[in-house]
């Protein structure tokens, strides 16, 4: 365990030492200051004029969690198919914006687009978890039914009581995970809480973007109060009827898509140029087509994704090593502080990663720089959160180790290390995730050449790309698993911290 | 009822059973006794098996659903006999017809004011009472039940035997209480290292006996 951190520690400094990293703004100090008064002042008459845009974030959420929640239940059924793991595994691993940058072409820039993109990979997420929480479930219950019971009356005596908290658990935590993906659609141009954040902050106004922001917060922090279980259908229900009006889905878009557009350019030069839009197939021009993307785009592309990965996933982790114990009861006694503590974490994990990298973007000028602190901020406290929890239930007994450093090192670190390992490792695939699609924000991951393709309408070099993120992502996601499977780290309560 | 001749089973090609033969005529009252090990509960599954669709099983670890109300777990007995609609309209809201049948048996287990109470919010001697109202919710003519007693204290256990005796036809209990077991059942079979050793009327085991059955060597 120890030697795996320790090389995982040392490729990260190396990937730092590689990494491009520079404040080029004139003057950070002076930014820095203008955000921090617009932090304290916010302007909340702006919270009128984005009454949409925060009812469409919800919309949009509750919708996306309908449509992941009924196809990855269906598919959560057949998991034990190789077929139905790697697709569930692909649609993952291409993060929502990707997939509305695919969806964009087809169903154009309407809440369809919001959806599918939300939907879609949680899709894939809530089949692999309920799979899992399906196969882990007590199978005690299920023994003691008569012999002869019908697979449905099976399934609602033994089965769905015996998981239905992990998956009410689980399911509500998405719904929080939607909210935030729902949000950052906007910053390509859905009409979400993103579209307005990024207009605030491209025309410097300090005060609107906090305040936005605080919005968000209490939208995340009010959930529990009126997401109820029994409510949950109406609000789908009123959801999909509010955007139903909105979508327009055009066959003719799609066939063209499918059919046409996501073609390598090769084989469509030739009927475009003579007008008549017919396919060929010269394998020779599509393979150096192919080729060409490879060099100078996906291999690139792909070596930042991985540095800026690398970076950030031992950066978290050292976060998460260091701040954990300020929610711990073994390290700060005073209940204010630590609770002072959590709700810094419980910020820090509210806020999407992508609008942390869009304000230190702005601080800082492009670079490796806003990503790497964005993404080390937003999952560092996630990971402390999960450990900091852990360590609260050890017990110490009354001739445990005196003295904080002592306790740290030989009382509380070695009882959490394994779980915070395996959390560590379960964000690995996510992080990587963060780090393509921050390429959007001007850095050279792979997400910026995405973005360029599809800004230059190439989107079957855009589709080529992401279906390389993919590969890259399910890699990862493979050596994770294995890395984990060797250390024999499990973490116990997988769902608040997966994906 | 069951005719059992020369019967052996192996979990992984370690004997359990080494060729068994016993013979239990319907309407009788048997309880298996026998050191840690013999192959009880491995007798009372394939009691089951031989007559899964007559029988109801208590099972040592209870099997119940701990996330259901009590009513609902005792209900449980009787999946395979209603419809599926049926089923679910009683797991939206208790029925009616089920409440009146299901509360009486409540009252034979003791646990009449627990009943709409969740089974994981209950003790695991009120848990017990839950599997066993199963079993008699059944209504099966064979009652099999592997230490449905063992978590009841001794002074009702007694009590809770009877109701389950009263409860179906043929009854076939393993039980860890030698005297609680000879007390209650007028036959006794045990079970010794995968054979039977010893099939007599509860009266003739003596105390030398059971020393014999319970040896170690």
């Amino acid at each position: 365990m120890f030697r795996v951190s320790l090389s995982f520690l040392a490729v990260s400094l190396l990937c730092l030492g590689l990494a491009d990293i520079e404040i080029t703004t004139l003057d950070p100090w002076q930014e820095m200051r203008r955000i921090a008064v617009g932090f304290l002042t916010p302007d909340v008459t702006v919270l009128y004029s984005i009454r949409e845009a925060m009812l469409n974030t919800v919309t949009f959420a509750f919708c996306g969690i309908a449509v992941g929640v009924g196809v990855g239940s269906v598919l959560a059924l057949f998991f034990h198919l190789t077929a139905v793991r790697l697709l569930c595994a692909f649609v993952r691993a291409i993060h929502e914006i990707f997939w509305a940058f695919l969806f964009l072409p087809v169903v154009g820039l309407n809440p369809m687009c919001g959806i599918l993109a939300i939907g879609i990979p949680y899709a894939g997420v809530f089949a692999k978890v309920y799979a899992e929480i399906l196969q882990e479930a007590d199978q005690k219950p299920l023994k003691g039914l008569p012999a002869h019971t019908g697979r449905l009356s099976r399934f609602f005596y033994g089965v769905l009581p015996v998981i239905y908290g992990d998956v009410k658990h689980y399911t509500s935590y998405r719904l929080e995970c939607a909210l935030r993906s729902s949000a950052i659609l906007g910053f390509i141009g859905l009409p979400t809480l993103g579209f307005h954040l990024e207009t605030a902050f491209r025309e410097d106004l300090y005060s609107q973007a906090p305040a936005m922001l605080y919005a968000f917060y209490l939208l995340i922090a009010s959930l529990r109060l009126w997401v109820k279980p029994k409510l949950v259908l109406v609000y789908v229900a009123a959801s999909f009827t509010l955007v139903s009006t909105e979508i327009n889905l055009r066959w003719d878009n799609i066939t063209r898509f499918l059919g046409h557009d996501i073609l390598p350019w090769p084989m469509r030069r030739a009927g475009f140029l003579d007008g008549s839009g017919e396919i060929s197939f010269p394998a020779g021009q599509v393979w150096q087509w192919a080729v060409d993307i490879v060099h100078t785009e996906a291999l690139p592309g792909m070596w930042n994704t991985v540095v800026l990965t690398q970076v950030v996933l031992a950066g978290s982790g050292l976060f998460a090593l260091i701040f954990f114990g300020t929610i711990s009861r073994h390290f700060v006694r005073r209940r204010r502080f630590r609770g002072l503590s959590h709700y810094v974490l419980i910020v820090l994990r509210t806020t999407p990663e992508y609008i942390l990298a869009y304000a230190f973007l702005h601080l800082w000028g492009p670079s490796m720089l806003p990503a790497i602190v964005a993404i080390l901020l937003h999952n560092g406290a996630i990971l402390s959160y999960l450990t900091g929890q852990n360590a609260n239930l050890v017990r110490l007994r009354m001739d445990s180790a005196r003295g904080k450093a002592n306790r740290y090192f030989y009382e509380v670190l070695p009882r959490v290390y394994g779980q915070f390992l395996a959390f560590l490792f379960y964000r690995w695939e996510v992080m990587m995730r963060e780090s393509a699609i921050l390429g959007i924000l001007g850095i050279y991951t792979i997400g910026f050449f995405i973005d360029s393709a599809i800004a230059d309408d190439r989107v079957d070099k855009a589709v080529f790309l992401i279906g390389a993120t993919a590969l890259l992502n399910m890699g990862i996601d493979s050596i994770s698993q294995i890395i984990r499977r060797r250390l024999r780290v499990s973490a116990g309560t997988v769902f608040t911290c997966q994906e | 009822m069951y005719d059992l001749e020369n019967v052996s089973v192996a979990y992984d090609g370690a004997p359990v059973l080494k060729g068994i033969s016993l013979r239990i005529r319907a309407g009788e009252k048997v309880v298996i006794i026998g050191p840690s090990g013999a192959g009880k509960s491995t007798l009372l599954k394939k009691l089951y098996d031989l007559r899964q669709a007559q029988s109801a099983f208590i099972h040592q670890d209870y099997a119940l659903v701990p996330q259901l109300s009590a009513f609902h777990n005792v209900y449980i007995g009787r999946l395979d006999q209603h419809s599926v609609t049926h089923n679910l309209l009683n797991l939206v809201k208790p029925q009616k017809a089920e409440l009146l049948h299901i509360t009486p048996i409540f009252r034979a287990i003791g646990m009449e004011e627990k009943m709409l109470d969740r089974v994981s919010t209950l003790s695991g001697g009120q848990q017990q009472r839950v599997a066993v109202g199963r079993a008699i919710y059944r209504n099966s003519s064979i009652i099999l039940g592997d230490e449905p007693v063992s978590a009841i204290d001794p002074h009702q256990a007694g009590g809770l035997l009877g109701v389950i005796k009263n409860s179906a036809d043929t009854v076939v209990l393993a039980m860890h209480d030698v005297q609680l077991a000879l007390a209650a059942f007028p036959r006794v079979i045990g079970l010794r290292e995968g054979l039977v050793f010893l099939d007599l009327p509860s009266e003739e085991v003596g105390e030398e006996t059971l020393a014999d059955l319970y040896r170690r060597d």
